[in-house]
């Protein structure tokens, strides 16, 4: 199976009505891990916000295309159920919700009525995922991400993109907030979610996340745009060398969104 | 517009009525004294809820039911409460403020536990019923309601546990309105006598959409010296029934008196819940969540009212609001001078669902001693449309997403709940709200 496509094409975005895309051309298809790289405030998570149809953000000209469907028209749960997952680098705590009912509550969602996940195979997968992220067990039962440190929080979000094994992931600054072994952990997660059918978008401004999660294309983002796309050797690059190079070569003075 | 307020009974219906049920003389005498206040008082005026259009007069009063040899007769809204067949080992169901049903165990009735209906119990324990009905917990010239309940009394339990009887099983009493115009005016009382222990359980309900009718509630609650008494309720009455309910308790020293109250009316309602601290280190919790609806309008009061040296008590009340709903959440801790090392604590917050609801969340603290705690917390909002985006990116539909929020919202009263049969029928009731 080939897997879904997502095609962004010409996107402008603006948050309280400033620009911060302007113009992000970008294809994702099954089976490509593609990294978006750049300094802070160049405009990367306002593109994964809007990808998924975050309430502050406005799209204000181009096109996001799932597998041809018009992807701005839909709300932000049919994103979801469409194939789109969204890893948020500041995810909501919800009071009063346990973690394990959201769960249940998602994975049934995508599913049709009557054919709800049966109680002890949700359970039974959400201890075998748990386990493998190096979950602590009574996290199950707290309330949804209340509480939870910067790196539960961050697990959390792998635990649900894991659980729901979406067609295309996009990973917010995944990275922020864990140590190294936390990060192995996530990343080894991320990993096995690798085949065919499965496109992942992972945004970072460090490498350091590229050495466990090696990316197919790796893109450089500024000014709310992507000015440079490369393999993963530009991404070693820019471990070595920093984007200084790439803004003298496009003759960038500021790289964020602010000026143009 | 103002409505008629004026009771649609005389003193004539009233003497017959309690002749008819051969109450005893005292008793009809209070009937007539209250005949007489409630006529002469005003509607009490309620601080930002407008109670002069509700309906107060439109009901009937003498209504009866029949008995239920069966729990399969009733209806699956009243069966749901009662858990299984088997495991209901003390209740009674009141049918159009009848008896219909009674169940007692032999254990508690051979301690001496007393359990059956006011009508029964003035003539069976006169003297306890007369010590205790009107007195120290409850006035007759309260307000309007007060007298007005004493005056056309129609229902109520009587329940006594002596001194050291520890009871586990919940004792569970269901107030079926099952005439749609049927009033109910029913009182309850219960007295937990030194070192007793007991947990009391109550469910009104009724299915009047679009008949008009009335409840006027009043519990009066006692827990003497070292008595433990948890009481849950769950209020489910229709859009018809205008209520006023009164829930009044005393605890004396060192005894416990915890209140789990489910406030899930879908029409006008006024409640106070209100306890006394009258003994050193009593300490009462109040609990209390709600649900409004439609175009209703609801004022809850939960007070507490410290006497006794170190008493404590906790109000904590969750309420979400709907549709075109306005609630009022007052709390109030009142610490009486004396009352030293007592504390005094409340939270109280309110979720709004649409643009048309309106809640408020009043906090008061009237502290007359210095050697005190106290605190409050209140908070009125309206859904976090974060969270919201949140639960959809996981594919959860709005209306789904919005239900887990509701049942989350009230969950940290619902879960602190001592008794598990009102946690459950709470959830109940909540899932049947929020759809």
């Amino acid at each position: 199976m080939a897997g879904s496509t997502l095609e962004i094409r010409d996107l402008h975005v603006e948050i309280d009505g400033k620009e911060i895309l302007k113009g992000v051309d970008l294809t994702i298809k099954g089976g490509e891990f593609h990294a978006v790289m750049g300094p802070n405030g160049t405009g990367k998570s306002t593109l994964a916000s809007a990808i998924m149809g975050h309430p502050r953000y406005e799209v204000t000209k181009g096109t996001i295309l799932l597998d041809g469907e018009d992807v701005l028209e839909m709300e932000v749960d049919e994103r979801a159920q469409a194939g789109l997952f969204l890893a948020m680098q500041y995810p909501s705590e919800v009071t009063g919700i346990t973690n394990s009912d959201f769960l249940r509550s998602a994975i049934n969602a995508k599913r049709e009525e009557g054919d709800e996940i049966p109680l002890m195979k949700f359970i039974k997968e959400m201890d075998s995922t748990m386990d493998l992220l190096e979950i602590d067990k009574n996290m199950a039962q707290r309330y949804l991400n209340e509480g939870f440190s910067g790196g539960e929080k961050k697990r959390n979000e792998i635990l649900q993109l894991m659980m729901l094994e979406p067609a295309i992931a996009i990973l917010d600054e995944i990275d922020s907030g864990l140590d190294i072994d936390a990060l192995k952990i996530v990343s080894d997660g991320i990993n096995k979610m690798r085949n065919d059918a499965f496109g992942c978008l992972i945004i970072t401004h460090y490498q350091r996340l590229l050495n466990y999660i090696t990316p197919d294309y790796v893109h450089v983002m500024m000014q709310g745009r992507i000015v440079k796309s490369g393999g993963p050797e530009l991404a070693k690059r820019l471990e070595a060398e920093g984007y200084e190079w790439i803004k003298e070569e496009l003759g960038i003075e500021d790289e964020t969104v602010g000026q143009n | 517009m103002t409505v008629e307020t004026k009771l649609p009974y005389n003193k004539e219906y009233i003497t017959d009525y309690s002749k008819k049920r051969n109450e005893p003389n005292w008793f009809q005498d209070i009937r007539l004294e209250a005949y007489d206040i409630a006529e002469s008082m005003p509607l009490p005026k309620i601080e930002k809820t407008r109670i002069n259009n509700w309906n107060f007069t439109n009901f009937k009063h003498d209504v009866s039911g029949d008995a239920i040899t069966s729990f399969e007769e009733l209806p699956e809204k009243i069966r749901t409460l009662l858990g299984d067949k088997d495991s209901a080992k003390n209740i009674i169901i009141i049918r159009n403020n009848t008896v219909a049903f009674t169940k007692l165990s032999p254990e508690l009735s051979d301690q001496g536990v007393i359990f059956e209906d006011l009508f029964t119990a003035l003539s069976n324990h006169e003297d306890l019923v007369k010590k205790y009905f009107m007195k120290d917990a409850v006035k007759l010239d309260e307000n309007k309601f007060t007298a007005t309940h004493a005056a056309l009394l129609n229902s109520g339990i009587f329940l006594y546990v002596p001194k050291n009887v520890k009871i586990e099983e919940p004792i569970q009493v269901v107030f079926w309105q099952e005439d749609k115009e049927a009033a109910l005016f029913n009182h309850v009382l219960i007295v937990a006598d030194e070192h007793s222990d007991l947990t009391y359980v109550e469910n009104y309900v009724s299915d009047n959409d679009d008949d008009q009718s009335v409840a006027n509630i009043v519990s009066e609650v006692f827990a003497l010296d070292g008595a433990k008494i948890s009481y849950g309720a769950v209020d489910n009455f229709s859009k018809g029934t205008t209520t006023y309910v009164n829930r009044r308790g005393v605890a004396y020293n060192d005894a416990v008196l915890d209140w789990a109250l489910g406030q899930m009316n879908d029409g006008n309602t006024l409640s106070e819940n209100e306890t006394f601290l009258m003994g050193h280190n009593a300490l009462s919790h109040a609990k209390a969540v709600s649900i409004g609806r439609g175009e209703q309008s609801q004022n809850f009061t939960a007070k507490i009212t410290h006497f006794g040296k170190g008493s404590e008590g906790y109000i904590l009340q969750h309420g979400v609001m709907k549709d075109r709903a306005a609630s009022i959440f007052n709390g109030i801790g009142k610490i009486e001078d004396g009352a030293s090392k007592s504390n005094a604590e409340q939270e109280s917050r309110i979720l709004m669902l649409s643009q048309g609801s309106r809640g408020d969340a009043n906090p008061i603290l009237l502290i007359d001693e210095d050697d005190v705690m106290a605190g409050h917390a209140a908070s009125v909002g309206r859904v976090d449309p974060l969270q919201l985006y949140y639960l959809m990116s996981r594919g959860i539909s709005k209306e789904e997403a919005e239900r887990l929020i509701i049942h989350g919202f009230l969950d940290p009263v619902v879960r602190e709940i001592p008794i598990e049969t009102v946690q459950k029928q709470l959830r109940e009731v909540i899932e049947g709200k929020v759809n």
